[in-house]
């Protein structure tokens, strides 16, 4: 199959331009500040299922994000049309947006002297991950289904491999002097095999390898083994009792506790007292041994740059790492220019920006720092007690702190892994669970822009049968 | 090009004609490119959106934003092979291009689409009385400026209150080398409350909201500013008294509604026909089979008019029906589109629906609910010793291939000796999809389908749903909370 190239008509610096052409356009049509917001992107995805190709989709789009303001008032309008006509619409329709909203005595750009961009490569962004032709792009998907597939006669079926490759520009300029922007790449692979016992009772589970850099991902092959292997721990799985066990989070699912704790130090949670830590800076609100960084300007052990690595945020401020907790203290809120005004504060840099609507809080590679012990160490220590796995749900109330969902996992006895137990819940209070904390693993690995290492809680209940 | 007699609005073809330069010997040629290299099938899929969105917060207009997108999606079909494109290009040569690029899943000698095509004749299930970007800013702010006094008014414990509206316009035209030609225009919008209580140490947060296919008439009642404003209020306020919900395996009703989530997600995903064409759903092999209660019918319904879920046609430009899923407590059917119809040799339902024209299609839900029973819902709650009465519900989410689902209540209260008693903190319930409703024992009398509020999320694309139920009782449900 001939591969065709992503269609690009205009280069980074041709985007700049334009982006700097619409706000000046935006001022002079009378707007006292713009923020222009351009994202360009390309994918490339197959699945295959069984070994045939089941979906194979490639394309490319870009969209333009526009935010004016009229003194306090502010709007904002965004369009895939860049057609000089439909830039034409974009700025008339946010001023006139702008002329019913009322004025917000914390609303506006940042400072001039606060604009910055990391400088040096960031090595955020790789030629090869479309370096493969397309017929060996299949054969990659082809070859973790494989893999999984053929390591045990229990693996039955499958919902696919996948393999998946991605480009992407972000462009920012503003009306205080600030333009900037920088290209992304992603390629990853993934296996989602189904298992199944004696008994005809069925379970999927799956494993991923995702990555800057095509040269940096795993082999498909031991994608695959690993997507096999925790889909067969699966087997056999049943409920337990209702009770109050130690609760051991493998990294995978550790990583979403590490989230809610980024929801709840968000500025927006914060000033409208929306966040169980809001009030609590300064407060030691976990274990000692709890430390949280968010940093945006990481680069992995390979020298490639995270995936929550970027020159700027998105309000056109440098990026920065922001110790959050600092051995159980609330150290930092994470706040962009808006939450900060609102605080009395400074923003962090931590501000994300879409094409449409007002900035939003972002985390960079934001992670637990990792402890001494080993996974094994960590469930060796507990005598009955439950190993999660997966988690299912939305059941985590950040303003309350009250957490309840769904879980899969190991049941630890004497120590050891057990059998699989599944249609239970997990529950607790964040607040208390981070006093809970009573082991840390040494096992931080960043599969994504949040990491966290093994984590043992002490005092949540399990609802089972 | 052929018309049905009396097709309702052939003007939705009109607009993407004029304003984009469609003709149908460009549609034509695009399917020819699709199937240059052989295929089943294919399928040119154009969409137009302008999305516009106000909000108060703080009792300030702080927010107001506008977005417009268009593109064309190209699908090829090849046996079970599907090859996808698209681009946000409308000109003859970007689309002519993305044919050809969702043509290379085939590999064969080119096949010839039909010639002419056969307008589907569609429902008028909402007439368009939304403006686009002629609307009337005003009479939408005043909506949103109603329902924050009405939530400040409501308590002096309510300290924060947020209100927006959104609404978009969705413009679709579907052409197919079967011949099948489709346009349709979705106005959808929606009217969101969101505020913080507070009383000493104790913050709380409650929202509400409501919206469908309709013009700004529909904000009255239960679903007018001040109406949801007094719902969102009184749940903040009604958390701040809540104890600790009990964990373990209970008696549990849940009240009418949004509840109904509790279908959407224990059977609705799992009868998807492509899981079960792929056998990968808990569901796979139960057609006939008893998978509920007696009491309990289900049925997709995608013909209501007016509802978030609903549609005149589906994003495959087929009409949508009313589709029994369990009828009496057995399995019926599924939902399917054109690929798993074709390959499962099964009728399709209509149910073929993708979030844009960046997405594949594949078989949704519409609005699913259950009908009603005979019990009255007070005789239901008088009849429990010890159990939770649930009534709101935030999110939920299935494993389709072991069937464990979870969604997670919002508002709860204990019944306790056949009555109502404490409300309880957040708490998720737990359940298996196959067995779940096979202990719902009585089923009230009071339908009631959810206010629009639902999205739903499958292989990352979210599209609307509706959801409903009358008041249900379960024998046993694990509820996960961490009380006695």
């Amino acid at each position: 199959m001939p591969h065709f190239p992503a269609q690009s008509d205009l280069t980074g610096p041709e985007l700049e331009t334009l982006a700097m052409d619409v706000v000046a356009l935006a001022v002079k049509a009378g707007a006292s500040d713009a923020e222009v917001a351009i994202r360009e992107g390309d994918e490339f995805s197959v699945n295959v299922r069984m070994g045939q190709v089941e979906t194979l989709k490639e394309s490319g789009s870009r969209g333009l994000g526009l935010r004016v303001f009229l003194g306090k008032r502010s709007a904002s309008s965004s369009t895939s049309d860049l057609t000089s006509d439909g830039i034409r619409q974009l700025v008339d329709g946010a001023l006139a947006l702008a002329k019913v909203t009322e004025d917000d005595p914390f609303t506006g750009l940042p400072e001039p002297d606060e604009f910055g961009c990391l400088s040096g490569d960031l090595h955020l962004y790789s030629e090869d991950v479309y370096s493969l032709p397309g017929p060996e792009r299949i054969e990659w998907a082809r070859r973790a289904e494989a893999a999984a597939l053929a390591a045990d006669p229990r693996i039955t079926n499958s919902s696919g491999g996948t393999f998946d490759a991605a480009t992407g520009r972000r462009v920012l300029a503003n009306s205080r002097g600030f333009v900037g922007g920088y290209r992304t790449s992603y390629a990853g692979v993934s296996a989602s095999p189904l298992a199944m016992d004696a008994n005809g009772q069925m379970q999927r589970d799956g494993w991923w390898s995702s990555a800057r850099r095509l040269a940096d991902l795993e082999s498909p092959e031991s994608v695959g083994q690993e997507a096999a292997r925790r889909t067969l721990r699966r087997l056999g799985a049943r409920r337990v009792l209702t009770q109050r066990v130690p609760i051991v989070f493998a990294p995978e699912v550790a990583r979403s506790l590490v989230g809610s704790i980024f929801e709840a130090v968000s500025g927006d949670a914060i000033w409208r007292s929306a966040s169980f830590l809001a009030g609590k800076l300064g407060a030691a609100i976990a274990v000692p041994g709890i430390t949280i960084i968010d940093d945006h300007t990481m680069l992995l052990p390979t020298g490639v740059g995270g995936f929550g690595t970027s020159p700027f945020d998105g309000e056109g401020l440098p990026t920065r790492r922001t110790v959050v907790i600092e051995n159980g203290i609330l150290r930092s809120y994470l706040l962009n220019a808006y939450t900060a005004r609102k605080l009395g504060m400074k923003s962090t840099h931590n501000a994300s920006r879409g094409l449409a609507g007002t900035p939003g809080i972002g985390c960079g590679n934001l992670f637990l720092q990792p402890g001494t012990l080993t996974p094994e160490q960590i469930i060796a220590e507990v005598s009955a007690g439950l190993y999660v796995t997966s988690l299912m749900g939305f059941g985590v109330n950040i303003v309350t702190g009250d957490y309840s969902r769904g879980a899969t996992g190991l049941w630890i006895e004497n120590g050891q892994l057990t059998h699989a137990v599944e249609e239970i819940t997990i529950a607790g209070n964040l607040a208390e669970m981070l006093r809970n904390v009573t082991a840390i693993g040494n096992d931080l690995v960043f599969r994504g822009a949040v990491a966290s290492p093994t984590l043992r809680i002490d005092g949540m209940t399990i609802a089972g049968a | 090009m052929t018309h049905s007699a009396g097709s309702p609005h052939p003007n939705h073809k009109r607009y993407f004609f004029e304003k984009f330069g469609l003709t149908e010997r460009l549609l034509e040629r695009c399917l020819g490119q699709a199937l240059s290299a052989g295929g089943d099938y294919a399928d040119l899929y154009f969409e137009s959106v302008t999305a516009t969105a106000l909000g108060v917060d703080e009792q300030i207009v702080k927010s107001a934003s506008q977005g417009t997108s268009a593109g064309c999606g190209i699908r090829v079909l090849s046996g079970e092979r599907t090859g996808y494109a698209y681009t946000d290009s409308l000109s003859p040569e970007r689309v002519l291009h993305a044919a050809r690029t969702a043509a290379l899943i085939a590999s064969g000698p080119a096949k010839q689409p039909v010639q002419g095509f056969i307008e589907t004749p569609s429902a008028n299930l909402y007439p368009i009385p939304l403006g686009g970007f002629d609307l009337d800013l005003a009479a939408r702010l005043e909506l949103i400026l109603r329902a924050d006094r009405a939530a400040r008014a409501f308590d002096p414990r309510i300290v924060q209150v947020r209100a927006s509206y959104s609404e978009e316009l969705r413009r679709i035209l579907i052409a197919a080398s079967d011949g099948a030609f489709a346009s349709d225009t979705q106005p959808l919008c929606r009217l969101n409350v969101f505020v913080i209580a507070s009383q000493e140490a104790i913050t709380t947060k409650g929202a509400a909201g409501g919206g469908g296919r309709a013009g700004l008439e529909q904000f009255t009642g239960n679903k007018s500013p001040e109406g949801l404003a007094h719902e969102a209020a009184r749940a903040a306020i009604l958390q701040l008294g809540a104890i600790p919900a009990p964990a373990g395996e209970m008696q549990v009703v849940l009240g009418p509604g949004w509840p109904g989530i509790l279908l959407h997600e224990a059977v609705g995903h799992g009868l998807e026909a492509d899981f079960n064409r792929k056998k990968t759903s808990a569901f796979t092999g139960l057609i006939g089979q008893p998978v509920a209660s007696p009491k309990v019918t289900v049925v997709d319904n995608g013909t209501i008019a007016g509802r978030r879920g609903s549609l005149n046609v589906d994003d495959e430009g087929s009409p949508t029906q009313e589709t029994v899923l369990i009828e009496n407590g057995i399995l019926k059917g599924y939902l399917s589109d054109k690929l798993s119809a074709r390959l499962m040799d099964m009728p399709n339902t209509g149910s073929g629906r993708r979030e844009s024209y960046q997405s594949i299609p594949m078989p949704r839900m519409t609005n699913t609910y259950m009908l009603a029973g005979e019990d009255a819902p007070e005789d239901i709650l008088r009849s429990v010793k010890r159990g939770l009465y649930a009534v709101n519900f935030g999110g939920g989410q299935v494993d389709i291939t072991n069937g464990k689902f979870v969604f997670s209540a919002s508002e709860a209260y204990l019944i306790e000796d056949g009555k109502v008693t404490a409300p309880v903190r957040d708490a998720t319930l737990i359940g298996n999809g196959p067995e779940a409703l096979k202990y719902v024992s009585m089923v009230g009398n009071d339908l009631k389908l959810d206010e629009g509020i639902g999205t739903c999320g499958k292989n990352g694309q979210s599209v609307p749903v509706g959801v409903g139920m009358p008041t249900i009782k379960l024998d046993k449900m694990t509820v996960g909370g961490t009380g006695r």
